[in-house]
């Protein structure tokens, strides 16, 4: 049986921990209702690069002409995949789904024979593969200085994925991140982004409309697919910056939660033993005053 | 005044411009053009530049570096890589985009000893760069840059 003053100390000890959950959960909601926004401001712009890209290729498809990064290198026998993270921990399962669906993809490449090369973006997904799959490591961009996801950002990431493509190192490359449905569900998803995959516009009015293309519609399609690439690891990670936000409110929510019950039993216990404590003076004092 | 035409201006992180307008003015990768009501259908590259849009109210400059445009009969939409409103691009931005383009310059001819390719592309970077300066009135001669 602890002590009354081990049970107080635990309180207090319960209760700074509480503001402490409190106060990441309203943080995080504050830096959720910012990722929102930047990845709403972000809509525009892929849908309609999509719109475009996807009317592009689709023309180019099928010729042989058609850039590498459309087409794909003909091979599928090396596969690189990107596994976007979030830099901290402590935002429920985030990190550890999204490292989960890269694990159990990596694996059934692996088992197909296929050679896996990892690229980690953000540290937790490194530190979380690093035991099982750290020998396919082939790098790591470090997020951890960034403040607000930028642009800029997305390229750096898609530079390095390019150079890589360039090089001849791998064949097709899988982005993997959280998409963000709403604060309490984040869906870990794999993307393909080379070759690039555009989905085709049900739009009537775009897809028939015959364009001039300036310069010609190799050259276009050569100077937009890189920065395709970058559009595609933009967009993700602005959807995985929301839902790392999302789910470390939740969680902190959760926590925060559990933290009050947990002082209300303690409390009850600390008053127990309190009034334990009492009645058995009192039992000493009568038993004392009667054996006079 | 004659028909006018949706103009959208977004970059990736956001929606610079949404109006009406009558003319546009795009720095197209090979050379500039406006489009006005009644274009033809156009897909086209953009180059560092200024992009001047004329409405009802006045005109309007933006500085984009990268992207492309699409023209229709009835719109142009301007994605960017990376947009400014011309009042934004003091002298201190403009350096630091300086700065980039010459230090891309090095790398590509660091990387690119034998392939001219690249160091062309560079050059030309820097060579718009400098329209741009030159056109809205700022120093691209700085003498940090080698």
């Amino acid at each position: 049986m602890p002590s009354l003053k081990d049970l107080k100390n635990r309180i207090a000890s319960v209760k700074s921990t509480r503001k402490i959950t409190k106060a990441m959960q309203m943080v995080a909601a504050a830096k959720l209702r910012r990722a929102q926004d930047a990845a709403e401001a972000a809509r525009p712009y892929t849908e309609r690069f999509n719109a475009v890209m996807a009317g592009l290729s689709q023309a180019a498809e099928g010729s042989p002409s058609a850039p590498k990064l459309l087409a794909g290198t003909g091979s599928t026998q090396t596969h690189l995949l990107v596994v976007m993270t979030a830099e901290r921990g402590l935002c429920g399962g985030f990190n550890a789904n999204i490292a989960k669906l890269a694990r159990v993809h990596a694996k059934k490449l692996v088992a197909e024979g296929k050679t896996v090369k990892i690229l980690t973006v953000g540290k937790k997904g490194r530190d979380s593969l690093r035991r099982e799959l750290g020998d396919h490591f082939v790098g790591h961009i470090d997020m951890s200085d960034v403040k607000r996801m930028s642009y800029a950002d997305a390229q750096r990431v898609a530079k390095d994925v390019l150079n890589r493509f360039d090089a001849a190192e791998f064949d097709i490359a899988t982005i993997f991140f959280s998409r963000f449905e709403n604060v309490v569900s984040q869906h870990p998803t794999a993307q393909q982004i080379i070759p690039a995959k555009f989905e085709a516009v049900a739009d009537a009015a775009t897809a028939s409309t015959l364009y001039d293309y300036e310069p010609s519609e190799e050259a276009i399609l050569a100077d937009l697919l890189p920065r395709g690439v970058a559009t595609q690891i933009f967009a993700a990670l602005l959807e995985n910056a929301a839902s790392e936000q999302g789910a470390r409110m939740s969680a902190m929510d959760n926590a925060t939660r559990n933290a009050g019950d947990m002082i209300d039993d303690l409390t009850i216990e600390f008053n127990r033993s309190r009034q334990a404590k009492i009645t058995n003076e009192l039992i000493e004092i009568i038993s004392g005053a009667e054996a006079l | 005044m004659a028909e006018t035409l949706q103009f959208d201006l977004v970059s990736p992180e956001r929606r610079l411009a949404s109006v009406e307008a009558s003319e546009v003015q795009i720095p197209g990768a090979d050379g500039d053009l406006t489009a006005m009501a009644g274009h033809a259908p156009t897909i086209t590259t953009l180059r560092p530049g200024v992009l001047r849009i004329v409405r009802s109210g006045g005109t309007d400059e933006f500085v984009v570096l990268g992207g492309f445009a699409e023209i229709t009969a009835t719109s142009v939409s301007v994605l960017a890589e990376s947009a400014l409103p011309r009042g934004e691009m003091t002298q201190e931005v403009f350096n630091g985009l300086m700065a980039d383009a010459h230090a891309e310059m090095s790398k590509a001819k660091d990387v690119f000893k034998n392939e001219p390719g690249p160091v062309d592309d560079a050059a030309k970077l820097i060579a718009d760069m400098v329209a741009i300066g030159t056109h809205i009135g700022l120093d691209p001669k700085q003498s940090n840059f080698g």
